[in-house]
C-alpha cells in the first residue's frame, strides 16, 4: 500500500516534469499563439491590476506603520523610506503579487482547462491531429511570464505610495526624506532581483496551475479538487521557490 | 481498413478489454453494442490512440498505431473524425468557431474559404442560422449536429462516433443516426457507431459487433446477427431482463 503510494508519487512527479519541458518547448518555438497570449496577458494581467492595487497598498501601508516605531526606538526613522521600498522589491513585491494571481487567475486557469478535460474539449482538440500545450498551456506560461514582472512593479510603486500616505502623512515624516533615503539604498540588483523573481514565480503558476487542470480527474468533485490543489501547491511552491531565489539572486 | 487485434486493457485489477479482436472494412458502417461499461468508449478511445493497450495491437490502413511517432499519429488521426458522447465543443466559441477551428489550425484556406466551407456543413447539418450561437445556447442534439459538421469539415476517411444520442429523445435520437447515414452513404465512409439504440441501429449500419465481457462474442452483417440464436445476443437485442447476461 504505501509502495503504491510513493510509485504514484514519484510517477506523478516524473509526469509533471515532462509537462513542463513540454509545455516551455512549445511556449518558445513556433507558432506561437499569439491571440491567445494576448488575450490571456489581459485575463491574468490587466484584470489582476485591482486586487494588486489594493492589497499593495495595504501592504506598503501597514510596513510603514509597523516599521516606524521599531525604527524610532533607535533613531533612525528616517530609513522608513529605504525599510519599505527593499522589503517590497526585493520580497513582498513579487511573493505577494504571484499569490494573488494564483488565487485570481492561476485558479481560474486550473479550472478552465479541468473542465476542459472533462467535457473531452482536450482530446476533441488532440483528435484534430493539434497539440493542446501549444494551445492551452503555453498561452498561459507567456502570459504569466510577462504579466508577473509588470503586475510585481505595479504592487511595488502602490505600495510604496500607501507607505507614503502613513509614514509622510499620517506620521509627519519630511516626504524628501522618505524618497531621498530610498533613492539611496535601493539598487539596480534589487530591482532585477524583484524582476527574475516574478518572471519565474509566473512560469512556476502556470506550470502548476496547467498541470493540474490538464491532469484533472473526472466529474466537479475532480474538478474543484484539481483547482485546489493548484492553488495550495503553487503558493507552497512559490514561498519555498522563493527562499532559493534570494539566496541565488541577492 | 481498421484491424483491432488480441486487445487488452486493465484499470488496476479489473480487465475491461481481455483480447479483443475485430476487422472492418473500408465503407463498411459498424454498431459497437454491447452493456454499458462493457468497453466500448474505452476500445473506441483505443483506435484513435487516446489510451494505449497493455497488450494487442490496433492496425489502420496497415499502420500498427503503437508504433507511430507523434507526428505520425498527428496526422493519421486528421484521418479520422470522433464524434464524442459530449460533443466535446469548445464551450468559449460560437458554433461557426468550433467548426471552423480545425481549418484555421490545420490549412492554409483563406477565411472566405473557410466560411464557405463551414456554412455548407452547418447547412448539411440543418444548423446555419445557429452559427453565431454559444454550444450553452442550443440544445442536445443541436450539439450532437455541430459536432458532426465540426468532424465532417475535416473530410475524415473514417469516422468514429461514441453514444451519439446518448440523453436525447428518440424523434432526435431516430432524426441523428438518419444524419449519420445519409452523410455516410453520400462520403463512402468507414464508420463504427457505439449505440445503444436498438433496434434502429439495425436499419443504419451493415455490420455489428457485440462486446461482452471484453472480448467480441459475435461480429457479422446486421441481419446474421439479428437471427442469431446466441442467448446473450438475443437477451441484449431483445432488452430481455431474464437471460445469461448477468447485470448490476
Amino acid at each position: 500500500m504505501l509502495g503504491e503510494s510513493v510509485i504514484a508519487q514519484i510517477s506523478n512527479l516524473g509526469r509533471a516534469g515532462t509537462f513542463a519541458l513540454q509545455a516551455i518547448a512549445c511556449s518558445i518555438t513556433p507558432p506561437i499563439k499569439f491571440y491567445r497570449v494576448l488575450k490571456q496577458i489581459r485575463f491574468v494581467g490587466w484584470k489582476s491590476i485591482p486586487v494588486i492595487c489594493l492589497t499593495g497598498i495595504f501592504t506598503g501601508m501597514v510596513l510603514a506603520l509597523q516599521g516606524h516605531p521599531t525604527l524610532r526606538k533607535v533613531g533612525s526613522e528616517a530609513f522608513i523610506g529605504p525599510l519599505v521600498a527593499l522589503s517590497l522589491i526585493r520580497e513582498l513585491g513579487p511573493v505577494l503579487s504571484a499569490l494573488m494571481v494564483t488565487g485570481r487567475a492561476g485558479s481560474s486557469i486550473a479550472a478552465e482547462i479541468g473542465i476542459m478535460r472533462t467535457q473531452d474539449q482536450i482530446d476533441a482538440m488532440a483528435l484534430m491531429g493539434l497539440n493542446p500545450l501549444r494551445y492551452l498551456v503555453a498561452p498561459n506560461l507567456i502570459a504569466l511570464f510577462i504579466a508577473m514582472p509588470l503586475l510585481a512593479a505595479l504592487f511595488d510603486v502602490v505600495a510604496i505610495f500607501g507607505g507614503y500616505l502613513v509614514a509622510v502623512r499620517m506620521l509627519g515624516l519630511n516626504a524628501g526624506t522618505y524618497f531621498g533615503q530610498m533613492n539611496n539604498y535601493v539598487e539596480l540588483k534589487d530591482v532585477l532581483g524583484g524582476l527574475y523573481k516574478s518572471m519565474s514565480f509566473g512560469i512556476l503558476i502556470g506550470w502548476v496551475c496547467c498541470f493540474k487542470g490538464y491532469y484533472s480527474r473526472f466529474g466537479a468533485e475532480g474538478v474543484s479538487a484539481a483547482t485546489t490543489e493548484a492553488v495550495v501547491n503553487a503558493s507552497v511552491l512559490i514561498l519555498v521557490w522563493d527562499y532559493f531565489m534570494t539566496s541565488l539572486v541577492f | 481498413m481498421i484491424f483491432i487485434e488480441n486487445l487488452w486493457k486493465s484499470f488496476g485489477q479489473q480487465e475491461v478489454l481481455r483480447g479483443v479482436s475485430l476487422h472492418v472494412e473500408p465503407g463498411v458502417f459498424t454498431a459497437l453494442i454491447g452493456m454499458s461499461g462493457s468497453g466500448k468508449s474505452l476500445l473506441l478511445k483505443h483506435l484513435v490512440g487516446l489510451i494505449e493497450p497493455d497488450r494487442g495491437s490496433v492496425i489502420i490502413d496497415g499502420k500498427n498505431l503503437s508504433q507511430l511517432s507523434r507526428t505520425e499519429l498527428e496526422e493519421l488521426r486528421s484521418r479520422i473524425g470522433f464524434v464524442f458522447q459530449s460533443g466535446a465543443l469548445f464551450d468559449s466559441m460560437t458554433i461557426f468557431d468550433n467548426v471552423a477551428f480545425p481549418l484555421r489550425e490545420k490549412t492554409k484556406l483563406s477565411e472566405s474559404e473557410i466560411q464557405k466551407k463551414v456554412m455548407d456543413e452547418l447547412a448539411q447539418v440543418g444548423l446555419a442560422e445557429a452559427c453565431e450561437k454559444y454550444p450553452a445556447q442550443i440544445s442536445g442534439g443541436m450539439i450532437k449536429r455541430v459536432a458532426l459538421a465540426r468532424t465532417l469539415v475535416q473530410s475524415p476517411e473514417i469516422i468514429l462516433f461514441d453514444e451519439p444520442t446518448t440523453g436525447l429523445d428518440p424523434i432526435v435520437s431516430r432524426s441523428i443516426l438518419q444524419l449519420f447515414n445519409e452523410v455516410h452513404q453520400r462520403r463512402n465512409l468507414t464508420g463504427i457507431l457505439v449505440s445503444h439504440e436498438i433496434p434502429d441501429i439495425f436499419d443504419i449500419v451493415q455490420q455489428i459487433a457485440m462486446l461482452h465481457e471484453g472480448i467480441i462474442i459475435a461480429s457479422g452483417a446486421t441481419e446474421e446477427i439479428r437471427a442469431s440464436s446466441d442467448p446473450i445476443i438475443q437477451q441484449f437485442v431483445n432488452g430481455n431482463p431474464e437471460g445469461p447476461i448477468r447485470y448490476r
